[in-house]
């Protein structure tokens, strides 16, 4: 099981432009990664719609979870996605 | 081609003619492209037998509705493409087809598509304003999935292939984002009115169109005629109508000419002629016209959509990129113009039982003076970048105090000029006082006859009463340029009146000092108005306010106009 806790710098939060990058980063690498708030619920991080339920907003800390082949590769890949201003 | 079914009740065999309300002048010819309305679930539709092969089916409809998104997404214009990709990802988002799958064992597949749905909108509303697009989103995928289920067109605005005429029951402004402007001859609606969307769109693209046509009801592919002037469409005309429409479009063109002169009647009386802009992209195009400035810039835009406000450095960017595409001409910018109709996240009041009659425009702004004054920061700060002839005004003042208070925050950032938008009879009555602290006024003409005529603007059936030749409004507008005419202050109109060619007589007759509009409207108005003098112009809003109704009003003004111009008023 690896894991990832990164700051979401996208100005207008984890929804519109952000969500869906994120989501599709996710989907096209094909391993499944679920993602929430620390400590709180993790959701499929593959479904924009429950991506944008969290109601994530900038400057919020998130965390990645997934397992398998290629894991940490992917989590880091992905964390840094959310470490940028996705909609700039 | 067949002979359409009209549900109209009137058994005329020889012409099928509809009569509307034409919004925006001109002649079209060309096959109707309808745009479906969106289904509703069947309610009568039992649980599937076949669990597995029900959501099969249904995983099946989802994936197809992605993939037709996503091509739409691939051809579609630049502004276009996110929403079609968000439309994409949500119907084939993995979560809801799980909520639909789970629903199936309870009800038909349409009402599962339909609850499923409405559970995760509740879910994202939940979240606030600012996800309103995604839950548009969410119902668009979701009516496209019910109409694959029921085996119906899709709905919305088709592709358009082929230069078309668009018939629809009313056009809301997500649909007509992804309009291919350039393939669209002319819109027709049964609903909406003269300042619906459909209106403004009409009004932007310089195409004819007619709303509140009743009884519409043509088939896809049919030859139709629309003259957006006297709201008349033809259903399947003759030969011979067609050529008379195209004779009619051809002498419509020769009469408005090319003239690129500064707007001014017949003798030099000058009434500048502005553009109404709302984005940077429009600045652009518009700066390309013959066009002395920017009589209303829309700022909303900025803060639509967002969870924050816009920061002071992204609004002062903005405004400095629309100074520079209009220097050395001026740029008057409206201030932030929400309310609790148009709620904005960072900005919620409440909900409130008359929106229109709430703290909107300044008032917001007296609220949430944070917003207001970093919009001021951000204005000065391009003001001092550009050199620019910024003209700075406020929305919805009702009051001298209220005009001096916002004249005073504009000077203290050294912005050059201060205004106010006059909407409120209450601030036309008494312009004089109100206008005593501000440099200028401009007339917003749509939110005027609202609030004089007491009527909804957005409400179709009243269209009557918002009609902008009502005598009383024009009244109104009277009162308010006596005022500003008395202390010698410039009062421009920036609503849709001021774009209508025989309107533009009257309102120049009362002293009406620039007219401002969306650039396709501009060559009828400065042809009509080089062709009267002033003292026309007043015997025209003379006879309008003596009219008893805005119908007499208009013929008033059409008796007195010269007749060869007739057809472009």
């Amino acid at each position: 099981m690896a894991s990832r806790k990164v700051i979401v710098e996208s100005a207008v939060g984890l929804h519109a432009r952000p969500a869906t990058i994120f989501v599709k980063a996710v989907n096209d690498a094909g391993l499944p990664v679920q993602v929430g708030r620390p400590g709180g619920k993790l959701v499929n991080a593959g479904s924009i719609l429950l991506v944008m339920s969290l109601g994530v907003k900038c400057g919020e800390e998130v965390e990645l979870v997934a397992e398998g082949d290629g894991a940490d590769a992917q989590l880091d890949h992905l964390a840094d996605l959310l470490s940028r201003d996705l909609d700039a | 081609m067949t002979n359409p079914v009209r549900a109209s009740a009137e058994p005329d065999p020889g012409v099928s003619m509809l009569s509307g309300i034409g919004v925006s002048r001109g002649f079209a010819t060309g096959p109707a492209v309808v745009v479906s309305p969106p289904p509703a679930f069947d309610p009568a539709e039992p649980v599937a037998t076949d669990q597995p092969a029900a959501s099969a089916r249904v995983r099946a409809v989802l994936h197809d509705v992605a993939d037709g998104l996503r091509a739409r997404a691939e051809t579609a214009p630049d502004n276009a493409r996110p929403v079609l990709e968000a439309g994409a990802m949500i119907a084939g988002d993995p979560a809801l087809a799980d909520t639909i799958e789970a629903l199936l064992a309870t009800m038909g597949p349409t009402r599962a598509v339909h609850e499923a749905a409405g559970q995760y909108a509740a879910l994202l509303e939940s979240l606030g304003g600012y996800m309103a697009e995604r839950v548009t989103d969410l119902m668009d995928v979701r009516d496209r999935a019910i109409a694959r289920l029921s085996g119906v067109p899709e709905p919305g605005v088709p592709t358009l292939t082929e230069p078309s005429i668009l018939v629809a029951r009313d056009l809301a402004p997500a649909e007509t984002a992804l309009l291919d402007a350039s393939l669209c001859l002319a819109l027709v609606t049964e609903a909406g009115g003269p300042t619906s969307h459909t209106a403004i769109l009409a009004a932007q693209l310089g195409i004819p169109a007619v709303v509140q046509v009743h009884g519409l009801a043509v088939t896809p592919g049919t030859l139709l005629a629309v003259d957006g002037g006297s709201g008349q469409v033809i259903i399947d005309p003759s030969p011979e109508v067609r050529t008379g429409f195209a004779a009619k479009q051809a002498r419509r063109a020769t009469m408005l000419g090319d003239s690129r002169a500064p707007g001014a009647t017949k003798d030099g009386h000058p009434v500048a002629l502005l553009a109404n802009i709302g984005t940077l992209a429009d600045a652009e195009t518009a700066a390309a016209q013959a066009v002395e400035g920017v009589g209303l810039f829309r700022t909303e835009f900025l803060f639509l959509d967002r969870a924050d406000a816009p920061a002071v450095a992204e609004q002062t960017a903005t405004y400095t990129a629309v100074l520079r595409a209009f220097a050395p001409r001026h740029v008057v910018v409206r201030t932030l113009d929400a309310g609790a109709d148009k709620p904005l996240a960072f900005a919620d009041l409440g909900a409130e039982a008359n929106p229109a009659l709430g703290r909107r425009g300044l008032r917001l702004g007296r609220a949430r003076t944070d917003l207001l004054d970093d919009q001021l920061d951000a204005l000065a700060a391009a003001y001092a970048a550009t050199g620019a002839d910024l003209w700075v005004m406020a929305p919805m003042v009702a009051t001298a105090a209220e005009a001096a208070w916002f004249a005073e925050r504009v000077r203290a950032r050294g912005l050059p000029r201060a205004g106010v938008m006059i909407e409120v009879p209450a601030a036309a009555l008494r312009s004089r006082q109100v206008l005593q602290a501000v440099d200028f006024a401009s007339l917003g003409t749509n939110d005027l006859g609202q609030y004089t005529m007491a009527a909804d603007r957005l409400q179709g059936e009243l269209a009557d009463l918002l009609d902008p030749w009502q005598p009383a409004v024009l009244d109104v507008i009277a009162a308010a340029c006596a005022g500003a005419t008395a202390l010698g202050k410039p009062v421009g109109v920036c609503g849709e009146a001021g774009g209508d060619p025989g309107l533009a007589l009257v309102l120049a007759g009362l002293g009406v000092t620039s007219l401002s509009m969306a650039t396709p409207k501009v060559r009828a108005v400065r042809t009509v108005l080089a062709a009267h003098t002033l003292a026309q112009c007043q015997e025209m809003a003379a006879a309008a306010r003596a009219a008893t109704g805005p119908a007499e009003a208009r013929a008033a003004v059409l008796a007195l106009a010269d007749p060869v111009l007739t057809e472009l008023l």
